[in-house]
């Protein structure tokens, strides 16, 4: 049962923020770490507990998948930072993973909405 | 795919660990300063900034080991931060280490080495082409000697002719002496080993020369062009491995002959068919030559591609009853038969039970080794409870921990297996330079890839063992109360002690059971040594001689005449030398070459299997002396018995009983070798080959009656034999200018030579109980030592109550012996189990031999007592204030 209370967060589930930064990427272009997980939070309305250095485990195994590629570069302020973008690969991963999650979360859905008996 | 991928990305991170690091530092350091930038720009305070910048990021550190985790390769961290402490700790802990390394290098090096030899002998396969296709060609009744294993020429055309399940069959000359011919050339004639094979022989076998080429058929059919190869050694020794060789005439007595080809290094005639002897070239077997000779072809076949032994054994069975010999002389019943024998079985078949009781033995001596090392890292272990539960406290799992033991045994035991691999590397080489022992296959010994892997599976099976006794006491106690101020004397350590208890117990056992082993062969060897053997070898010492040639013109009468006169002289010559007892020749000398004539009573019918086939000796007047031979009844030769008068025999007793029951045999006439001799006396029966063997049927001819081709000098001596042996040669150079440089070599080593491989499993298995019975003493000083220190406080308190020492040192020695004399009694009755394992390699010995089991109990005994008391001596030293105190 999910916890209505307003002060608690989600916990993240398995995969999922992997699947937050693809599609962070994929929206947004090239992005810092920093960048990413500043995006995510913001988008999550900061409803997910994320603490943002986990952001880093995540993006090592996306790119040693290959769905991601990183380059040195500089930001607005001039300082060294590793800029991500989504690679061709990512991008058809996302399409599977995001297709999966609406499956999924529509099927939830409609299980958890399920009238008790005797309510039909 | 991805999952590939991601593998050998996790290999590259594993690799390039600092720059990775560096490339996340630099990640972070942006990352917070950009929240810091953000966080003031909203109005916070620079402090306040930096606070919550670190509070949204979570742990840095954690953020670092997380990606650590997600990019490399985890587990190989783990296990090299394990290995880097194990190490430490071993290096911290000296004494422990180099007695655990020593004890498993002494293990695993005597179990690899037993493999070696094991795997050498029993389960490689013959050095030649589909080895399983080859069979030895025996008859059903040996007891002859070589003489009834061999077959003529005739009949060995026959057989060749007649059969179908054989590709080819071949066979090589039986009877061909160390030293028959010599080297002429440059200087003094160097004594060499010929062998003659038949022409196919080398073919069959599948060995193809390394240089030059085998015998073609016309070389084999006939002398005019005499022509040799040579085997590898010889080739390096003599030629110095010069190619130019082939093709070359050398002088062999008085013979030119061609050396066309070189066999490989993997051909040892002598490993395979003759341990122990050195072959140094092989002729053609030329029939003609040796068809008058009787039975003196060795047969191997080689069978067609399907067709089994049995299929093969069928035919012969059907086969050799209508051989022509067999067919003409109905009188000697079937005198051919023939009985398949795999070529490998006939060469290592009588080993296999020596090498599995081996095998098994040194098996035994590893398992000790693992009790024993169980022992030692359980108290290390315990030793160590303060550091488990410490760790374990400060967040180590059970599993990490158990681990962390594992891999310090894995350590251990490689350590153990390198030292092992040096220790077996060593005996291996030393091994395959035994000539001396007459075990076949011996000179292939070696450490190959199949003994590496198996130094590999011993070494990890060892550390499992070893390492999880102390292990699973980890894993089920209670780590917590490591930290209670030592938990002496509470449940756990008393639990630990029993287990300790119960592997000293098994360890004393084991122990048992090998030296029981080992004292059942030992009592055996010792037998073996003291049978009687009918001549007396010590002090006799026989030597090579080459007579002049005799002209191939001369008549079998003039040709006795003359050999007899030159026996004559060397007999008598020798007998002049100074220090010198007695001289005699012989043509042959026991435990050497090995033939057999038949020998019956004149005049008288016998029935098929009545009489046995003779072993012969050709022999001049002195030998008996010489040999110390007993002439029961009658008289010994003398020259007068030469060419001119009757023909004389001497048999021995075995013969007179058979032959002449209940009868006087002096003056009686038998037929012997196809003529008719009058026995002049009985001589006492000799064994013949092996010390372990029956006599059997054996007689005497005088040289003047049969000439033979070999001479050996026999002398007996009270000088020491390296003294006379120049004395000697000179005598025969003055005789004999072109006499070869050969050694005069004790009567002894012959018999040595008949009981080595008996010697070297003996010696083997009584270094493995010793090696046993001091790890068992090593395991029980271990405990009992440890069981001291453990209750110095309970022993102070006791003295401090008026225990004497005596009492003190007692009841130390008495718990001794009490573990070993469960040990002792366990053992005992797993000796008993085991001993018929052993029971058909002894000689007469019972497999329950009291005084064996007897020395055991008290060796052991003393041994523990031993082992116990010097822990009780320390025990009754105790200062009862000094152990109250210092707790």
């Amino acid at each position: 049962m999910p916890d209505s209370r307003p002060d608690s967060k989600l916990d993240l589930l398995q995969g999922t923020l992997e699947l937050m930064v693809l599609q962070t990427l994929a929206t947004m272009g090239s992005l810092h770490g920093y960048g990413i997980a500043r995006r995510i939070e913001q988008v999550s309305g900061d409803e997910v507990l994320i603490n943002q250095g986990t952001i880093y485990a995540s993006l090592v195994r996306l790119q040693q998948r290959g769905w991601i590629s990183a380059v040195w570069g500089t930001s607005d302020n001039n300082r060294k930072a590793k800029y991500y973008a989504i690679t061709a690969e990512g991008l058809g991963q996302l399409a599977k993973d995001s297709a999966y999650w609406l499956r999924l979360a529509s099927v939830m859905e409609r299980v958890l909405a399920m009238p008790k008996e005797g309510d039909v | 795919m991805g999952a590939m991928r991601e593998a050998v990305a996790r290999i590259k991170s594993f690799f390039a660990k600092e720059e990775r690091d560096a490339d996340l530092e630099a990640e972070l350091e942006t990352h917070l300063e950009l929240a810091v930038e953000d966080n003031m720009r909203e109005g916070m305070s620079a402090e306040e900034a930096k606070r919550q910048a670190l509070i949204r990021f979570g742990g840095v550190q954690q953020a670092r080991e997380q990606q650590r985790v997600a990019r490399g390769l985890p587990w190989l961290d783990v296990l090299l931060q394990d290995l880097r402490y194990t190490l430490r700790t071993l290096g911290r802990e000296r004494a422990f280490t180099i007695v655990a390394v020593l004890i498993l290098g002494l293990g695993i090096g005597a179990n690899v080495a037993v493999f070696s030899v094991v795997d050498t002998v029993l389960l490689r396969p013959l050095p030649f082409a589909q080895p399983q296709q080859l069979v030895r060609i025996l008859s059903k009744n040996m007891k002859g000697g070589e003489s009834t294993a061999t077959f003529s020429t005739d009949a060995v055309q026959e057989i060749q002719d007649r059969n179908k399940s054989f590709q080819s069959i071949t066979g090589y000359f039986a009877f061909s002496g160390p030293d028959n011919l010599k080297l002429m050339g440059n200087g003094q004639p160097k004594p060499v080993t010929e062998l003659d094979v038949m022409g196919n022989f080398f073919t069959t076998l599948g060995v193809q020369p390394i240089l030059g080429r085998l015998f073609t058929l016309e070389e084999t059919l006939q002398h005019s062009r005499p022509v040799v190869v040579l085997s590898y050694n010889f080739w390096k020794r003599q030629y110095g491995g010069k190619p130019e060789v082939v093709g070359q005439v050398i002088r062999l007595n008085d013979v030119p002959v061609t050396v066309i080809g070189v066999l490989p290094d993997t051909f040892d005639f002598g490993s395979v068919f003759s341990p122990g002897a050195r072959m140094d070239m092989f002729g053609p077997v030329i029939p003609q030559d040796i068809r008058e000779e009787g039975n003196t072809i060795a047969l191997v076949g080689r069978l067609k591609p399907g067709v089994t032994m049995a299929q093969g054994q069928a035919e012969a069975d059907l086969i050799f009853p209508k051989l022509e010999f067999n067919v003409q002389h109905p009188e000697y019943g079937s005198a051919y038969t023939a009985r398949f024998l795999e070529l490998k079985d006939f060469v290592s078949g009588k080993l296999r039970r020596s090498l599995i009781v081996l095998w098994c033995a040194v098996g035994m001596i590893l398992l000790i080794v693992c009790v024993n090392l169980s022992n030692l890292l359980l108290s290390r272990a315990a030793a160590r409870s303060k550091e488990f539960a410490l760790r374990s406290a400060l967040g180590a799992g059970r599993g990490r921990l158990v681990r962390q033991l594992l891999t310090e045994s894995f350590v251990l035991s490689s350590a153990g297996a390198l030292l092992g691999l040096a220790i077996a590397w060593s005996l291996a080489a030393y091994l395959a330079h035994q000539g001396s022992i007459a075990l076949p296959l011996l000179s292939s010994v070696r450490i190959d890839g199949i003994a590496l892997t198996w130094t590999v599976l011993i070494a990890m099976t060892t550390a499992l063992i070893f390492g999880l006794v102390p292990g699973m006491k980890i894993a089920a106690g209670n780590l917590q109360d490591g930290l209670k101020d030592g938990g002496h004397g509470s449940g756990t350590g008393a639990k630990r002690e029993r287990l300790r208890s119960t592997l000293v117990i098994s360890e004393v056992a084991l122990a048992c059971i090998l030296l029981v082993g080992a004292g059942l062969l030992l009592r055996s060897f010792m037998k073996v040594l003291d049978v009687d053997l009918g001549f007396e070898p010590s002090r006799a010492a026989a030597i090579s001689v080459d007579m002049k040639p005799i002209p191939r013109t001369a008549d079998r009468k003039t040709f006795e005449t003359i050999q007899w006169a030159q026996w004559q002289e060397v007999v008598h010559r020798a007998e002049a030398l100074p220090g010198v007892e007695a001289a005699g020749i012989a043509d042959s000398l026991p435990m050497s070459r090995n033939r057999s004539w038949g020998v019956s009573v004149k005049g008288r019918e016998y029935k098929k299997d009545e009489l046995e086939a003779t072993f012969v000796y050709i022999v001049s007047p002195g030998y008996m002396r010489a040999m110390g031979l007993h002439v029961l009844k009658g008289r010994d030769f003398t020259w007068e018995d030469g060419p001119s008068s009757d023909g004389a025999i001497l048999i021995n007793e075995t013969i007179a009983k058979h032959l002449f029951p209940g009868e006087d045999p002096l003056g009686r006439m038998v037929q012997a070798g196809g003529d008719d001799k009058r026995v002049i006396g009985v001589v006492a029966d000799m064994r013949e080959t092996s010390a372990e063997g029956d006599a059997g049927w054996q007689m005497y001819l005088p040289a003047s009656q049969d000439g033979p081709e070999g001479a050996q000098l026999v002398i007996r001596t009270k000088l020491p034999q390296a003294a006379l042996s120049a004395t000697l040669m000179t005598m025969l150079r003055q005789i004999n200018p072109d006499q070869p440089a050969v050694e005069l070599k004790p009567i002894q080593n012959l018999v040595d030579h008949a009981t080595s491989p008996r010697r070297f499993f003996v010696y083997l298995v009584s270094v493995f109980a010793a090696l046993g019975l001091f790890l068992a003493a090593l395991g029980i000083y271990g405990v009992i030592s440890y069981s001291v220190t453990q209750r110095t406080q309970e022993i102070g308190i006791r003295m401090a109550l008026g225990a004497t020492m005596a009492r003190v040192k007692w009841d130390v020695i008495a718990t001794t012996l009490k573990l070993a004399a469960i040990g002792i009694v366990l053992g005992t009755v797993g000796s008993i189990a085991a001993s018929h394992l052993i029971s058909s390699l002894l000689f007469g010995t019972e497999s329950t031999d009291p005084v064996t089991f007897l020395a055991m109990v008290l060796v052991l005994g003393t041994v523990a007592l031993l082992a116990g008391y010097v822990p009780a001596r320390r025990a009754s030293r105790i200062d009862p204030m000094v152990a109250l105190r210092n707790n």
